[in-house]
């Protein structure tokens, strides 16, 4: 189902991989904590994506960069603190550029850097890995996380005017389920056929 | 995970030596490069956001009112009862005052405290009423907040005399004012921070407008 060897792939394979096979809150249930906070409407779900697509690339480019010269021993303080840098970095510019989206959403910027998701990436992928598809392993998981930011904002802003619940943090909840069950329907008819 | 993820080792070896020393000094430069060149960059962008947020705040609560100073700068920092001092920005014409902008905090909101802005004309009628601040449940509470500000357009043009300090309340409660549908303790809670700031500027006026501004740059 998955590419059997990743650094052999191309790249397309590498951005289905973080786009469908693997894609974040959805196959691999992480980063949720904003993913329920900021998924109130399709603006503020598809900036906090694109933040968080921002720091994984940039964050993915520079692990795979400096990993040749960091003793696994120092790879947690050294990622983390390169993670944490790009995070105020985007944090920064976002404020500066988007002043009115930054209101909504500014406060889940910084937790970016607690994304489990960014630090996965560079540990488990892009610490072994070249610049390049670093890079694209960062842009696939990126663009997997904003579409379902904004997607699952799109699709509480529409049913929240008449079905309360979607409004509410335990409304996100349900809906995610039923997102992940439909992708897992999918996912099985075509290993079934 | 795929598979491809783990045909590797899942870290490069090596004993920490020279070399490695030489990556960390390359990663705490780097970190210092990226946020100090984006603060230098961003700062003076983010500081001008901040006082137009500010001023566009003053403005929505002064609608049609003819002043000459610029009232985010003519600031002062005065506690209206809630316990911490909070900014009341002064709107003057040929020096004399005109309006001021109370800034309260109201705490009995439904999740939270709610923040809000209220313009009062010198004579005491309320000008405007703008929430800058809450975290009232979404699609009940927080029609307080709704643009355009219909119910908060019920307090346009009172004061305290109007209605009389006694029926500063919800209709519930035995006041003249309506409740939003649903949403009681908002409203309440709205409507309370509305009337502290009435209350504090008719007992504190002089005071609001002969204490000095704040020098600019102080939080």
């Amino acid at each position: 189902m998955t590419p059997d060897n990743a650094s052999n792939s191309s790249a397309g394979q590498l951005l289905a991989e973080g786009l469908w096979w693997n894609t974040p809150g959805l196959a691999a249930l992480i980063g949720l904590c904003p993913l329920l906070a900021v998924s109130t409407s399709f603006a503020a779900g598809f900036a906090l994506g694109l933040a968080s697509l921002a720091v994984l690339c940039s964050s993915n480019v520079l692990i795979a960069a400096l990993a040749p010269w960091i003793a696994p021993r120092f790879r947690l303080p050294a990622f983390l603190l390169l993670i944490a840098a790009l995070v105020t970095t985007v944090d920064l510019l976002f404020e500066a550029r988007w002043f009115d989206l930054y209101g909504q959403v500014g406060l889940f910027v910084p937790l970016i850097v607690t994304n489990c998701l960014i630090l996965a990436r560079g540990e488990s992928f892009a610490a072994h890995h070249g610049v390049w598809p670093a890079f694209l392993d960062g842009l696939g998981y990126g663009l997997g996380f904003i579409t379902l930011l904004a997607g699952l904002g799109a699709l509480r802003e529409v049913l929240a005017p008449g079905l309360l619940v979607a409004a509410l943090p335990a409304g996100a909840l349900f809906l995610l389920a039923a997102l992940v069950a439909l992708r897992q329907l999918v996912v099985s008819r075509r290993g079934a056929a | 995970m795929s598979a491809g993820n783990h045909d590797q080792p899942l870290v490069r070896h090596g004993a920490a030596g020279p070399r490695n020393l030489a990556g960390l000094a390359v990663v705490l430069l780097l970190a210092v490069l990226l946020i100090g060149g984006t603060w230098q960059y961003t700062r003076q962008r983010i500081a001008d956001n901040a006082a137009r947020q500010i001023l566009a705040g003053i403005s929505v609560v002064l609608p049609g009112i003819l002043y000459d100073n610029e009232p985010n700068k003519d600031r002062v920092l005065q506690d209206t009862g809630a316990g911490q001092p909070l900014p009341i920005y002064r709107a003057r014409r040929n020096g004399s005052p005109v309006a001021a902008v109370v800034t309260v905090s109201a705490p009995d909101g439904y999740v939270g405290p709610i923040r809000m802005l209220v313009g009062i004309a010198a004579d005491g009628r309320v000008l405007g009423v703008r929430i800058t601040a809450h975290q009232e449940t979404p699609g009940i509470g927080a029609a307080i907040a709704t643009e355009p500000p219909t119910w908060l357009a019920g307090f346009v043009g009172r004061s305290l005399t109007d209605p009389p300090e006694a029926r500063w309340n919800l209709r519930t409660d035995g006041g003249e004012f309506d409740a939003i549908a649903g949403a009681t303790v908002s409203s309440r809670a709205t409507l309370a921070g509305v009337r502290t700031a009435v209350q504090y500027f008719n007992t504190h006026r002089d005071e609001i407008f002969s204490t000095p501004a704040l020098p600019a740059g102080t939080p």
